[in-house]
């Protein structure tokens, strides 16, 4: 049935108002069922044994030893699980970094695993594992990883985008190019340049539930997985492929997620977890360390950007170059493709190049995390911006109104945008309490902006009404930030009934057709139109039972406040139907009365949002305090503001953390030396103060209630908002993320000797 | 792995010198539980002191306190006397880890770790603390600084128990501070650590003692330190003085917490900082 995506502007009943998420009560209880919470008759437990090396060939794996230890149920290698991957590079990627083969290509990549009847007997084999290994010389650092005498990781890799095509392997996957115009025309046009070379570091997204699974594999061939992910269904197919199931007869079961923030969107130990069941015939249950999250799982790409400005005296920004050189870790990526793609999109920059060089390195595959690759490149960029507006002597606010995208501006990537909102969150902020707040000594003020994309795709959702009235809404996309509640809100607002009334589950993969990830801030856009689309398909049914009931044509039926109303001629009299006096009459009138919607969701609104950031440096550490930070960010419609305000705070929490202290710390062996969150420091309560939200709506005009995505923008904008509050602070460019004590101590020392 | 919950710091020795195992004493638990976790211990024996009569007490007398090897940082943080007189025990006992951890962590169980970066050692050291250590057969007790020899090593014996550590009474227009370095603001490991303690006569430093955590294996003592004090009203030269005499006594290492350079330049600054504190505490005025 096709429905209208368009936004059209309407009064909300439920809509824009805040509600209980129903999932509250569960989650602060202790109820909340976890991927480590699930449990099967005959579990065992499953344990991974993971390479000390940063690049080793694997010689010789006997596992004889551990095999005859009682209590050992099953023990595996690459041998058990055979490349079924025909010829998908991707897949084989996967396939290889879940379980190495014949070569460990970082440390904390995984060897072997265990599956025995405890914990003690699991970790007791593992020891008993006996690996010969050959080590083999590695690079861990991306700008070394692109130099001639570095070594090569894979010899299958030819670096494409490049003309000719190189006739020697290299660690560097792609060269990526886009933008338009004539740069050095442009530069030939301003009066001021400014350039400058940028590095961040890696970094974890942080969740604090740990990956786990529980995986039971039968001989016939049916499969069941519970799982802490972003998305079951694609886990499903892709867990699927790589053992060799029929996708249907794998049931995945989401739990309650812990925190993902695009570090769930990826398979690490699952595909292991089913291998180990289906050659132990046995459930598995498999938890990881907080060590193995951090060596095995998740991490975003480190970076080493330049950026080149030019403007003209009124500010005018003539032309913009970035090169930007990501690592994905062992594999190759599309990371520095989306740099690329997000460096310049706030902005309308007559001739602007951004080039992408995507590297591999011995450190773990990468993945997305939170508005994957955009916060680097904004980092650089923004920073530079800020450089560019001292220079030419106006306001950074100033300047980057002045260069501001607009509806009508061509996207560095390609597109014409449509109604965008950067204008609006920058003079959002121009006009804040914050930016006129008085700051004290040692303190400084940065803002910066953010863009991302936002994606829609593959949604199918059920809505079924009780007989007393209540409805079930059963989605398909994994409730990452209170979302059950945001779709439970659109359907009590289309059906014209209460919030209570309406219950909104997550269903299994048996129970709906195949929905896509909840990523690229994509949940609340795609589901909500599609629970919008489903209600609206139950509504039908409903004027069709209530005209049935009153025995009057359909078409003088209409739906309004939760009642059906017999419009047409003579009909005048009849008392409305309530959605709960048909729903207690569906037996007798033509059986359950649901509503049904599959969709992909195309037209996702950008999301944009500008920063404020006020920071106190103690100039004899170093040390940076948040002392107040505000989030300004166009939602196009919140649904349910508690839950925006919430992801524009989370966003900015870890960006602010990724900005002063949080990295990845490398020996010259290769290997990780802070695989845990006493040293990887992500921010405590205390290290921030409350951060300030503006949520501003202008509609997204292909979603009906004009909805845009607004997850992940917010994580965009801080790194550069907390260097630019820095160098005004302090007067101290800060080119290199984190800004960790000791590196803003060593920037403000260099600048007393200079003078 | 056995459990034991012996009834005295005698009978807790005897297990611990009898075992042939792995055997390892159990008071807050805050170290020994996240090793056993972690793999890095596998005890054949835990023994439990904390049922042990008055080991979870503070006792006060004439001489002073002492601080039973069960009491946590808790109950240090909310004994007033304790907080009147030695301010900077207390702030260096309770700025280890969570209040979670806080309710179990014990001042014998951070100088038992032994860690160069222990915040409460540096304090209790400048404060003249002495740790009441019982063995199967003698009791001895000594003072703070001797009891750690090097990381994760100390000079008990096998058998040998922290029963108790005893603070003295302050002398009267004494101060003390124990200020540490962290990136962030709480739950983090010291990059540095400065604990001074002083005692002014008409407004002047009479005596000082400074000792410095995280910059070398083991808590250090630093005399210059101190000297660059005595005499002193915390004039700008006396601090430049401490500065540069806390820095030099600096041995750190480069990891991942920190960097020779930062640290050595840090203590300086954190010791101009503590000391200025401590001399307040004391009645001096700046």
């Amino acid at each position: 049935m096709g429905h209208e995506q368009k936004y059209v502007d309407k009064k909300y009943e439920v809509v824009g108002t805040r509600f209980n998420r129903p999932d509250g009560i569960d989650k602060v209880t202790g109820k909340a069922r976890y991927g480590a919470d699930a449990s099967a008759p005959g579990q065992l437990v499953g344990r991974v044994l993971r390479s000390p090396h940063a690049h080793a060939q694997i010689v010789k794996i006997n596992t004889a030893k551990a095999e005859k230890l009682p209590g050992v149920k099953s023990i595996v290698t690459s041998a058990d699980l055979p490349d079924l991957t025909g010829g998908d590079q991707g897949l084989a990627d996967i396939l290889e970094n879940c379980m190495a083969r014949g070569r460990a290509l970082y440390d904390g990549h995984a060897i072997a695993a265990v599956a025995a009847v405890d914990e003690q007997t699991a970790a007791q084999a593992l020891k008993l594992i006996e690996v010969k290994y050959k080590k083999l010389p590695h690079v861990t650092d991306v700008d070394e990883a692109m130099s001639e005498s570095a070594p090569v990781i894979h010899d299958r890799i030819f670096t494409r985008g490049v003309e000719p095509k190189p006739s020697k392997p290299s660690n560097v996957a792609a060269r990526t190019q886009m933008g338009y115009g004539d740069v050095d025309a442009g530069f030939a046009e301003a009066d001021v340049i400014v350039e400058k070379t940028y590095k961040t570091e890696h970094t974890h997204q942080g969740y604090i539930e740990p990956h786990a699974c529980l995986a039971s594999v039968n001989p016939d061939g049916s499969a069941e997985l519970w799982v802490t992910t972003q998305g079951h269904f694609v886990f499903r197919n892709v867990c699927a492929s790589l053992l060799g199931l029929d996708i249907a007869k794998l049931k995945v079961t989401s739990s309650e997620i812990g925190g993902g923030f695009g570090g769930k969107t990826h398979v690490w130990g699952e595909p292991v977890a089913l291998a180990l069941s289906r050659k132990a015939n046995r459930p598995v249950k498999m938890v990881m360390g907080r060590d193995e999250v951090f060596r095995g799982t998740g991490p975003t790409s480190s970076t080493s950007i330049d950026v080149k400005m030019g403007a003209k005296k009124d500010g005018t920004i003539t032309a913009a170059v970035a090169e930007m050189r990501y690592q994905g870790g062992a594999f190759p990526g599309n990371w520095a493709m989306l740099a690329c793609m997000t460096a310049f999109a706030c902005y309308d920059i007559k001739n602007n190049k951004s080039v992408g060089w995507d590297v591999v390195v011995n450190r773990p595959k990468v993945a997305a995390y939170r508005a994957p690759s955009a916060p680097m490149a904004a980092f650089a960029v923004e920073s530079t911006i800020d450089l560019l507006a001292k220079e030419v002597g106006i306001s950074p606010i100033d300047m980057r109104l002045k260069n501001v995208a607009r509806e009508g501006t061509q996207a560095p990537y390609g597109p014409t945008y449509g109604p965008i909102g950067i204008e609006h969150t920058l003079k959002a902020v121009k006009d804040h309490p914050h930016m006129r707040a008085k700051l004290k000594k040692n303190q400084g003020r940065g803002v910066a902006c953010g863009f991302w994309f936002n994606i829609g795709g593959q949604t199918c959702t059920d809505l079924n009404i009780s007989v007393d009235g209540t409805v079930n809404l059963t989605l398909g996309t994994v409730d990452v930030g209170g979302s059950r509640s945001s779709m439970a809100m659109i359907a009590a607002e289309e059906l014209g009934i209460p919030y209570d009334q309406v219950r909104a589950n997550i269903a299994d993969t048996t129970s709906l057709g195949h929905n896509d990830m909840t990523e690229g801030s994509r949940g609340t856009f795609s589901s909500g139109m599609a629970t919008i689309f489903a209600a609206r398909d139950a509504i039908s049914v409903l004027k069709q039972r209530a005209a049935q009931m009153w025995g009057v044509p359909e078409e003088d039926v209409i739906w309004e406040n939760g009642q059906a109303i017999a419009v047409g001629e003579g009909h005048g009299n009849l008392p409305a139907l309530t959605l709960q006096e048909i729903a207690a009459k569906s037996g007798r009138t033509g059986g359950p009365i649901a509503g049904h919607n599959e969709v992909v969701a195309d037209g996702a609104g950008m999301g944009f949002a500008s920063h404020i950031c006020d920071v106190e440096v103690d100039p004899e550490t170093g040390r940076s305090s948040i002392v107040r930070y505000t989030v300004v960010q166009d939602a196009g419609k919140a649904i349910n503001p508690d839950y925006v305000e919430g992801q524009f705070q989370g966003g900015a929490t870890q960006g602010i953390g990724w900005a002063l202290n949080e990295e990845y710390i490398y020996g010259d062996d290769g290997c990780l030396q802070n695989p845990g969150f006493l040293d990887y420091r992500i921010p405590v309560c205390s290290d921030l103060p409350f951060i300030d939200t503006q949520i501003l709506e202008v509609p997204n005009p292909l979603h009906p209630y004009g909805v845009r995505g607004v997850g992940e923008t917010s994580i965009v904008p801080p790194l550069a908002a907390v260097g630019n509050a820095i160098a005004n602070a302090t007067g101290v460019r800060m080119t290199h993320a984190p800004m960790s004590p000791p590196r803003v101590l060593a920037a403000i020392d260099a600048q007393e000797n200079a003078g | 792995m056995r459990y034991a919950t012996p009834a005295s710091a005698k009978e807790a020795a005897g297990l611990l010198s009898k075992e042939k195992g792995a055997a390892f004493l159990l008071a807050g638990g805050t170290d020994l539980l996240v090793k056993l976790k972690m793999g890095m211990v596998e005890p054949d024996l835990v023994v439990d002191i904390k049922r042990i009569p008055k080991i979870d007490e503070i006792q006060t007398s004439a001489k002073g306190f002492t601080i039973g090897a069960a009491v946590s940082g808790a109950v240090i943080g909310e004994h007033k006397g304790l907080r009147a007189a030695w301010p900077g025990v207390v702030e260096a006992a309770n700025l280890i880890g969570s209040d979670q951890i806080q309710g179990r962590a014990t001042l014998a169980g951070n100088l038992c770790n032994a860690s160069p970066a222990a915040d409460s050692v540096p304090a209790m050291i400048v404060a003249g603390a002495k740790a009441v250590i019982v063995g199967p057969n003698k009791k001895r007790t000594v003072p703070v600084e001797k009891v750690v020899e090097g990381p994760g090593k100390t000079c008990l014996t096998k058998g040998e128990v922290i029963e108790a550590i005893v603070l003295p009474k302050p002398e009267p227009r004494t101060g003390d501070a124990y200020m540490r370095f962290i990136p962030r603001t709480e739950m983090d490991i010291a990059v540095v650590g400065v604990a001074i303690s002083l005692k002014l006569e008409r407004g002047v430093v009479k005596k000082a003692k400074v000792a410095l955590g995280a910059v070398a294996p083991t808590a250090v003592v630093v005399p210059a330190a101190a000297r660059a004090l005595v005499g002193s009203k915390l004039d700008d030269a006396s601090l430049e003085k401490l500065a540069a005499a806390c820095s030099a006594a600096c041995n750190p290492i480069d990891d991942k917490r920190g960097t020779v350079e930062y640290r050595t330049r840090v203590a300086g600054v954190l010791a101009k900082r503590a000391a200025k504190l401590a001399f307040q505490r004391a009645g001096g005025a700046l």
